[in-house]
């Protein structure tokens, strides 16, 4: 045969759709979409020795939020105490005071008072400057042993949302604009000017099973 | 040697074309052009690059039952890899009964197999993503807070220390 130019024949590429489509649809069988979304915490490291670690904490830097076997929420602290019965009145639709309301005002303590954590000034970087903050404060929330797992994160949940708040406030205070929009290195700023201090003891069981 | 023409004999595209020069297509039959469909694999493999990239596979069966916890304050995990999960519920078969088990990697295990767990999973990370490890605890919402408290005890003797507790986005109710 004569040495020609030989023309290479076009791959027959017609079932390709056909053997994607199939990878697709295994694809979108075995995978899930769904992310996982959760209130996240950090647990404090294990007690190095067999007597228990504890730090004393002055009472009025300390809020305790009990939540007892039968799923009622107690806040007190040097204030005073208040009770809440169930989750409609942590979050204040009733005539008391809001969960959030009460852990954004022992956080901030605008009024210096005696009762509430102690008011010392730090130096937070511009723009922010130097600021009297509550730095010794911690929110404890117990539990008991018979305490639904729901009426615990609900709880978790209104304190969360307290620090939120405070930083969304510290945010448009400071920078203008709200929490999201700002850079990581001053959402870390706001983040240290109201750090979450939530402790998770050890449960008491003070009601018996 | 096979001559490939022969099978795919190679048409002249003067002789259809030409002979209408000039002239309207007045009656005569109409065809349908095909429609070019050669760029239907390269659509259908970006869609399948897209779920290739932002799934995971599924990599374990769910043997208890649960319902997460509603929040409105949770934030997304990021990282899959880090995450470790655990799950918590009464068990899918009901002969099993009603009570609390705990599932770790397809099988139910007990409290005290936590740390073996944490540190199986820790040993299977990247050294330096070792201490960036989440546990995501998912927990029914009718557990006992004994439970998840024992739980987070043993992850805490593990220096597993960075927890989530899983809970679907929405209001309480």
């Amino acid at each position: 045969m004569a040495k020609t130019t030989r023309k290479v024949p076009a791959l027959n590429a017609s079932s390709m759709a056909d053997i994607s489509f199939l990878l697709l649809t295994f694809f979108l069988l075995v995978s899930n979409m769904d992310v996982d979304s959760g209130l996240a915490r950090r647990l404090p490291p294990p007690p190095q020795t067999e007597e228990q670690t504890t730090v004393d904490v002055q009472r009025r830097n300390l809020l305790v939020v009990l939540v007892n076997s039968q799923n009622e929420t107690m806040v007190t602290n040097q204030q005073g105490t208040e009770w809440y019965t169930n989750a409609e009145e942590l979050r204040g639709t009733g005539s008391k005071v809001a969960l959030k309301d009460r852990v954004k005002e022992f956080v901030l303590n605008t009024s210096n008072s005696e009762q509430l954590p102690e008011l010392t000034e730090e130096d937070f970087g511009p723009p922010i400057g130097i600021v009297p903050v509550t730095d010794q404060h911690v929110v404890s929330i117990q539990n008991d042993a018979t305490t639904s797992y729901k009426t615990y994160i609900a709880v978790q949940n209104e304190v969360v949302r307290a620090y939120n708040e405070l930083r969304e406030e510290g945010a448009r205070k400071y920078f203008n604009t709200s929490y999201d929009e700002l850079t990581e290195d001053q959402q870390n700023q706001i983040n240290d000017l109201y750090p979450q201090r939530i402790s998770e003891a050890e449960p008491k069981n003070y009601g018996g099973q | 040697m096979i001559s490939i023409r022969s099978v795919y004999p190679r048409q002249n595209p003067k002789t259809t074309e030409d002979n209408n020069m000039g002239k309207f297509n007045k009656g005569g039959k109409k065809e349908m052009p095909a429609l070019n469909s050669s760029s239907m694999p390269d659509i259908v493999f970006a869609i399948l690059f897209f779920f290739m990239v932002t799934t995971t596979m599924r990599s374990e069966t769910l043997m208890v039952r649960m319902k997460l916890p509603t929040a409105s304050e949770v934030q997304k995990l990021e990282k899959k890899s880090l995450v470790t999960y655990i799950n918590i519920g009464p068990p899918m078969e009901t002969r099993l009964g009603t009570g609390t088990q705990m599932q770790l990697n397809d099988r139910f295990a007990q409290v005290s197999e936590i740390q073996d767990y944490i540190a199986q999973e820790k040993a299977s990370m990247n050294e330096a993503d070792q201490p960036l490890m989440t546990v995501s605890i998912k927990a029914d919402e009718e557990t006992r807070m004994q439970y998840i408290t024992d739980v987070k005890q043993a992850l805490r003797q593990a220096y597993a220390l960075k927890i989530s507790y899983s809970a679907r986005q929405g209001q309480n109710k």
